[in-house]
């Protein structure tokens, strides 16, 4: 399948000893100039890049807070150095999370603190040469921006925050990564990250309205660009051809119909993933996110709700109201944006759709927790209702569920190996060395529990386990969205 | 007054402005970088109250470090809790009369100094033996347990082995709060843990000992669950919207 070895599987998950510069060579493709120009970044390496880059690094101190803060105050106790996935699956020890920010940190204390100026050896401060910025591209890109190292953390440092800011660097000094930076500049083009055009989107959903018909007799509509819709359906461009994604795309579908509440998507906003938080461009976050703004004001919609992705549902969340707000002009009935799943579960908690749980009872599920829902927001009212929620929604729908460990779930679950834009080909091997901490844990429920599936409510997660869950013999369908549950227990034609 | 008396006021005099601006002007500059998104690390409270709970929590108990690894957890709130405790101990050498609270401090304080030892010398053996954290500790994390290290075992030795006139110290301290400088005593641990003492206070704000402030000023850990509530916006992001 590959020229790497898929880790095995351990029993009993120990630390493991380091093995220096496993995945040193592992980079993926950089970018064209065409895709670093469209994002405003220069389209090669600069002249002067060494200058460049300090001096970006002078800005984004200025800027955040949190880089500041985090790039001084790490103490070396040692907490994170086993809670990275990455880690885990590589050995590499420059995949410890204090060990990937010290690739910047050496920097910073060399040109921005006494003691890195004066005494450099002392304190680990290096010179930034090409050997250094050629590490920060391979190692900031095994990075998934999971969050996992800032849980266990003392001063809450988080990884994320400092691999941000390098690509940022590195994008100002135009080495960018092709993966990200080209679909950024689709996004920005043409509205999503596929490339996908407006014709093309109203043929896939008019294709998903005739299976529906032929799947349950009921006329379920997609509807695209309907103006004084009450709903805004913002969802990754995945849910519009992959698999399971497109299984979700039809149980949202289903729930609107069967709440009979309306609703639209948008040709202009048909990405709720906003891949500008991968490169850490804020700029560039903003503008994808400006997008939704305007498609809702433009179809005069009442409330935005978000697809099932796990970082979009982070920058919907947590940024959308400082990006692209205030959103003063939707209905201040509804939490601006909502959740698919906030949505859902208030509709079951109403009694207002009606779900025959046997429908899946072919099925024992879990569910993984996405690093970015998990981390970096919430769902409903309370704190840690973005782990409850989910679950309360697959168990509405289905009798088999079970929970994978307590250490690998909610707020200490593992990324699934492909997020923080590393879901590329070019980087297959960090993505299934990356998978191994989750894969031992689906194990676990697979020997004790019988579990047949995997719930997932992010469209990289689900790409990626389709991906990599064969790497380690699992079947490869094994993984489905929720709403896939919610759409295969949906009685339709029950409650209208 | 010897020529040595003047040296070390005069130094305790510029160690203490370099320690007390330094650390100033370091937590100036964390205020007023701002923190344009709200990245708390969730679960977080949603409300500034439980803000507060979570960051003592945090550090009174190190509660995440509980959650990461219970070794270094043991090993470093030892350290830390002993440290507080000799610190406040040594208020009695800069107070006259010592406030009462002090004076109940007093014994546990001293036998903390051990505890101090031991926490510190458990964190170096880490630090030594295990792949990871040596991988990860550059030349001064060691030398900065070391400098603790002699702290505690200077400061020890003048109270259990050879014992040094606490109420000349006292009053060296107080001529020096009170700009009426009075001799200190000459003799060798005295010396020695005021002397180290005076080189952590220089290197505090240009080193990792900026984890203490800087704690409270992670956006992580310190900031509210409120960001469906009220619009979070930073001045140049704000300045960038109006372009």
């Amino acid at each position: 399948m590959a020229d790497f070895e898929t880790p095995a599987l351990r029993e009993y998950p120990v630390i493991p000893h380091l093995k220096r510069d496993a995945t040193a060579g592992l980079s993926p493709f950089v970018a064209k100039p065409e895709h670093q120009e469209r994002l405003g970044f220069p389209g090669e390496l600069l002249d002067n890049w060494e200058d460049v880059a300090i001096a970006k690094m002078g800005e984004l101190l200025e800027k955040y807070r949190a880089l500041r803060v985090y790039l001084d105050s790490c103490v070396k106790c040692g907490a994170c150095t086993d809670k990275c996935h990455y880690f885990i699956g590589t050995e590499d020890p420059k995949n410890m999370p204090v060990a990937r920010q010290d690739l910047l940190r050496s920097v910073y204390r060399r040109y921005f603190t006494f003691a890195g100026k004066y005494f450099p050896r002392l304190v680990g401060a290096r010179d930034l040469t090409r050997e250094v910025l050629d590490e920060w591209y391979s190692y900031f890109h095994q990075c998934s921006q999971c969050r996992r190292c800032s849980v266990f953390c003392p001063y809450g440092i988080d990884t994320a925050e400092i691999s941000m800011a390098a690509r940022e660097i590195m994008d100002a000094v135009g080495l960018g990564q092709k993966y990200c930076n080209e679909i950024i500049g689709k996004v920005h083009k043409i509205g999503n990250n596929l490339g996908l055009p407006g014709p093309a989107m109203q043929d896939t959903l008019e294709g998903l309205e005739e299976d529906i018909k032929d799947d349950t007799g009921i006329d379920v509509k997609l509807p695209l660009d309907v103006e004084g819709a009450d709903v805004l359906l913002v969802t990754p461009s995945a849910d519009f051809f992959a698999e399971p994604h497109i299984d979700g795309l039809i149980g949202y579908a289903k729930v609107f119909h069967q709440a009979g509440i309306s609703w639209t998507l948008s040709t202009y906003a048909s990405e709720a993933a906003n891949f500008g938080m991968f490169i850490g461009s804020y700029e560039n976050m903003r503008q994808v996110s400006l997008r939704i703004r305007k498609a809702a004001l433009d179809l005069g919609v009442k409330r935005i709700i978000f697809g099932e992705c796990g970082h979009a549902w982070r920058v919907a969340y947590s940024f959308l109201d400082t990006l692209a707000g205030p959103f003063d002009f939707l209905d201040p009935r509804y939490p601006v944006p909502q959740h698919i799943c906030e949505f859902t579960y208030d509709l079951i908690q109403r009694g207002a759709l009606n779900l025959d749980r046997s429908a899946n009872d072919h099925m024992v599920v879990t569910f993984h927790d996405s690093c970015n829902v998990a981390r970096a927001s919430r769902m409903g009212s309370m704190p840690g209702g973005q782990f409850i929620i989910p679950r309360e929604v697959i168990k509405a729908s289905c009798n088999n569920f079970v929970d994978m460990r307590p250490d690998t779930i909610h707020d200490q679950t593992f990324c699934c190996g492909g997020g923080g834009g590393l879901l590329t080909d070019d980087l297959m091997e960090i993505r299934v060395k990356g998978a191994l901490p989750r894969m031992e844990a689906l194990r676990e429920v697979q020997q004790e529990y019988g579990v047949t599936h995997l719930a997932a409510i992010c469209a990289i997660c689900k790409s990626q386990f389709a991906k990599v869950l064969p790497y380690y013999d699992f079947p490869m369908d094994m993984i489905v969205s929720v709403h896939q549950l919610v759409s295969n227990a949906i009685q339709l034609g029950t409650k209208e | 007054m010897a020529l040595l008396d003047i040296v070390y006021s005069l130094a305790f005099y510029a160690v203490t402005a370099v320690f007390v601006l330094g650390l100033a002007l370091r937590i100036t500059l964390y205020v007023r970088s701002p923190a344009p998104l709200k990245i708390p690390t969730m679960p977080a409270p949603l409300t500034k109250q439980g803000v507060a709970l979570r960051m003592f929590r945090e550090v009174a108990f190190f509660e995440s470090l509980f959650r990461s690894n219970k070794w270094i957890w043991l090993f470093g709130w030892v350290f830390h809790v002993a440290l507080a405790l000799v610190l406040l101990r040594h208020l009695r050498y800069f107070t006259d009369p010592v406030w009462s609270w002090v004076v109940l401090v007093q014994p546990f304080g001293m036998y903390a100094g051990f505890a101090m030892l031991a926490g510190l010398v458990a964190l170096w053996l880490r630090r030594v033996l295990l792949e990871r954290i040596r991988y990860i500790s550059s030349p001064s994390d060691h030398l900065m347990l070391a400098l603790l290290i002699f702290i505690a075992i200077s400061g020890l030795m003048m109270k259990f082995v050879s014992h040094t006139d606490v109420v000349a110290v006292k009053a060296f301290m107080l001529g020096l709060i009170r700009f009426d400088w009075q001799p200190m005593p000459h003799d060798a641990p005295f010396m020695i843990h005021l002397t180290l003492v005076m080189l952590l206070m220089v290197i505090f704000p240009y080193s990792k000992l900026l984890h203490a402030p800087g704690v409270f000023f992670s956006p992580s850990r310190n900031q509210a669950d409120d960001s469906r509530q009220r619009r979070h916006l930073a001045t140049w992001a704000r300045d960038m919207e109006a372009n």
